[in-house]
């Protein structure tokens, strides 16, 4: 039997050198003479420890090893990898490690441990189960399935998908769309990269099981410009799964069609918010446009139109496969099921964790992240992406959940935690946030455009020192415009950071602290 | 035998702007359903950016104004107006590599390169860019070489991308 190694062709894996040691690997292997066959698996979420290679031992344990460099291979081959010796970068099983261990990997399961471009791994790992049951109790029921879940937006804005899939479906039969939002533009999220390059096949069922709950024939998948290897997969995985017969005329041998296509946006932040995107999918310039009508209404080219986030339409394949109840069963409150939460930025332990909702942001924070990796203590964290609310220390008791965060003005988004130390200066994040809308704004109302200009001249006052309490009055009064006067999510919650950072840092403003910070 | 998706990292020779070239290239994108973006993309993976002088070419084809290609050609930050240096450096400058100290790490490759961001350098040697997360939040800070990622940008790396700059 071929001896198997599995090296991460996660595109963060690769920035810490995976390809180099998986070209290590190969020569070293060429020059033994040995015959090993190197798996370019997507990763297991912990980046501290990429590249992570892991073997497959002859009594058939996986067993890790990391961080590994290029300059260890050798060493490594030669010390017993092959037969899962132990040495100073062994790990054992890695799937045994706390920060593994501790997960509740639903939409992840198979990310890190298969093959992802191979369909024949995907389906031996349970893949096109949930398309299979689809096909079996047909498209009403498969709505109800997923209204059932309880899965909401994983997008950020956290809307019940079963309801977004019932409008569509209730259109009258024609033209109809799957649209999958792939413009995961937030900093300190990349759970949307993760699934397209470790187990786009998953999405793909996901789409597909949409497309046939809905009565919809044909699917784009909008994806960033700056995921180039996302995009490599999903190419290759959509290729693979056309010429098996998943995608196409007659699907899986049923009577249903469905094709899909990729598309690239073109570095425009805005086309995250779902009607930009579609804008953008026409070829226009994206655009927020009004609502209604709503994109499940009209949305692409005017037709009714399903618009979900990756994570959920690559949920949908385990809530299909093993049932709406398995789902559901956990999570907290409203927030049924996991979420794959990011931590990011200044953090020890970072990488991709799922879990059931309800966690506290402290417990993320400072017992799975292991605080900072300068070793410096955590002031602030950014939850949700550059229109998410800065939190300190004092909120860390707040549970990982939709209507919680809102309750303490904040978003859980997409679920990145940004971790900041305290050498942090949260005027600066506050002026960086009205920097980054100017930036990025699409242009089309006034609150956005002109506020975003207006709100960073202001910072720029107040750090100066320039009438300190004139200008913070001001920078509140424009907030509050652009919180309740913009079309969308940009404008709109741009004030989160700056009045977050504001709130919760008054210090940093040259405002003596407020009470809650003092204590 | 490896499997998996690889994507390279290296750079490629562009072509010179032809309009015959130009004109086949939008052709084979015509039949794509809302075919701009993909033509644009296209267009400046032949040619390195996007001439002027194509747009009235895809205008044409896709039974558009000038001004509506115009419009969205400009709207987006990816679509190059030039063409860009021999080398690419963009510098994730994003909350999640700030908060690993990518103010510092990004002013110290604008000064190893000598070039501004956003600017390509007087010698055509590189062109310095912002990027606004490259999803590598959780090795941060990040930057994208000639298409390349590197994770963890430190000084040692800062010195490898000067060295490549240079060559």
């Amino acid at each position: 039997m071929t001896a198997r190694i599995y090296v991460p062709c996660d595109a963060a894996a690769v920035a810490l050198g995976a390809d180099k040691v998986a070209k290590a690997f190969a020569d070293a292997f060429a020059a033994r003479g040995l015959d090993v066959q190197i798996v370019r698996n997507g990763s297991r979420g912990m980046f501290w420890l990429e590249p992570l290679v892991e073997v497959v031992t002859p009594f058939g344990r996986r067993v890790g090893y990391g961080p590994v460099k290029p300059r260890d291979v050798d060493a490594l081959i030669d010390g017993g990898l092959l037969e899962g010796r132990g040495g100073p970068l062994y790990l054992d099983n890695v799937e045994k490690i706390p920060f593994f261990a501790k997960q509740e990997r639903f939409t992840f399961k198979r990310v890190g441990l298969t093959d992802p471009v191979s369909l024949d791994d995907y389906l031996a790992h349970g893949g096109y189960k949930g398309l299979e049951r689809a096909i079996a109790i047909g498209p009403s029921e498969t709505v109800e399935q997923v209204f059932e879940s309880g899965l909401r937006g994983r997008g950020g804005a956290g809307f019940p998908t079963g309801i977004k899939w019932r409008t569509v479906a209730a259109c009258a039969p024609g033209k109809k769309y799957i649209v999958c939002n792939a413009d995961e533009g937030d900093s300190g999220t990349f759970a949307d990269r993760m699934i397209m390059e470790g187990d786009p096949f998953q999405l793909i069922e996901g789409m597909t099981i949409a497309g046939v709950a809905v009565g919809a024939d044909k699917g784009y998948v909008y994806c960033r410009s700056e995921y180039p290897h996302a995009v490599a997969a999903m190419n290759k995985a959509v290729a693979a799964a056309r010429k098996a017969g998943y995608l196409g005329s007659r699907i899986a041998g049923s009577e249903y069609d469905f094709d899909m296509e990729i598309r690239v946006g073109a570095g425009a932040y805005v086309c995250g918010e779902e009607t930009s995107l579609l804008e953008s999918l026409e070829g226009r310039r994206g655009l927020v446009r009004a609502k209604p009508p709503l994109p499940a209404h009209k949305g692409l080219f005017g037709k009714p139109t399903v618009i979900n986030n990756v994570i959920s339409l690559a949920s949908v394949p385990f809530i299909m496969a093993e049932g709406a109840k398995a789902y559901a069963d956990v999570g907290f409150g409203r927030s049924r099921g996991t979420m794959p939460i990011q931590l990011a930025g200044n953090v020890k332990h970072g990488g991709l964790y799922e879990i059931a909702f309800g966690v506290t942001l402290g417990e993320l924070v400072e017992e799975v992240g292991g605080g900072t990796f300068t070793g410096r203590p955590v002031r602030a964290v950014q939850v949700g992406g550059p229109l998410g609310a800065y939190f300190p220390r004092e909120l860390f008791d707040t549970p990982f959940d939709y209507e919680a965060f809102a309750k303490k003005d904040g978003l859980i988004g997409h679920g990145g935690i940004v971790i900041f130390d305290d050498s942090v200066d949260m005027a600066k994040q506050a002026r960086f946030a009205m920097e980054f809308c100017s930036v990025e704004s699409c242009g089309k109302c006034t609150p956005c455009r002109i506020g975003s200009t207006r709100g960073v001249e202001v910072m720029d006052k107040i750090i100066a020192g320039v009438e300190r309490e004139k200008n913070l009055t001001i920078l509140e009064d424009l907030s509050n415009t652009m919180k309740f006067g913009s079309l969308c999510a940009l404008g709109g919650f741009t004030p989160y950071p700056v009045m977050s950072a504001l709130t919760h840092f008054p210090e940093d403003f040259g405002r003596g602290s407020v009470p809650m910070a003092a204590e | 035998m490896t499997t998996g998706h690889i994507v390279s990292g290296s750079r490629h020779a562009h072509e010179a702007w032809s309009p015959t070239r130009g004109r086949e290239i939008i052709a084979d994108h015509l039949p794509l359903e809302g075919a701009t973006l993909p033509i644009l993309h296209a267009l400046q993976e032949t040619f390195g950016y996007v001439p002027q002088d194509a747009i009235p070419l895809i205008a044409d084809a896709m039974n558009l104004s000038r001004a509506e290609v115009h419009g969205t050609f400009t709207f987006y930050h990816d679509f190059r107006h030039e063409p860009a240096g021999k080398h690419v450096v963009k510098i994730c400058v994003a909350e999640a590599c700030q908060a690993a100290g990518g103010h510092v790490t990004s002013a110290k490759v604008g000064e190893a390169l000598d070039c501004a961001y956003g600017e390509t350098r007087a010698d055509g040697q590189v062109t310095l860019e912002p990027i606004y997360c490259l999803g590598l939040c959780a090795c941060a800070p990040a930057a994208m070489v000639n298409g390349r990622l590197i994770g963890r940008l430190d000084d040692e790396a800062i010195d490898e991308i000067a060295a490549e700059v240079r060559s």
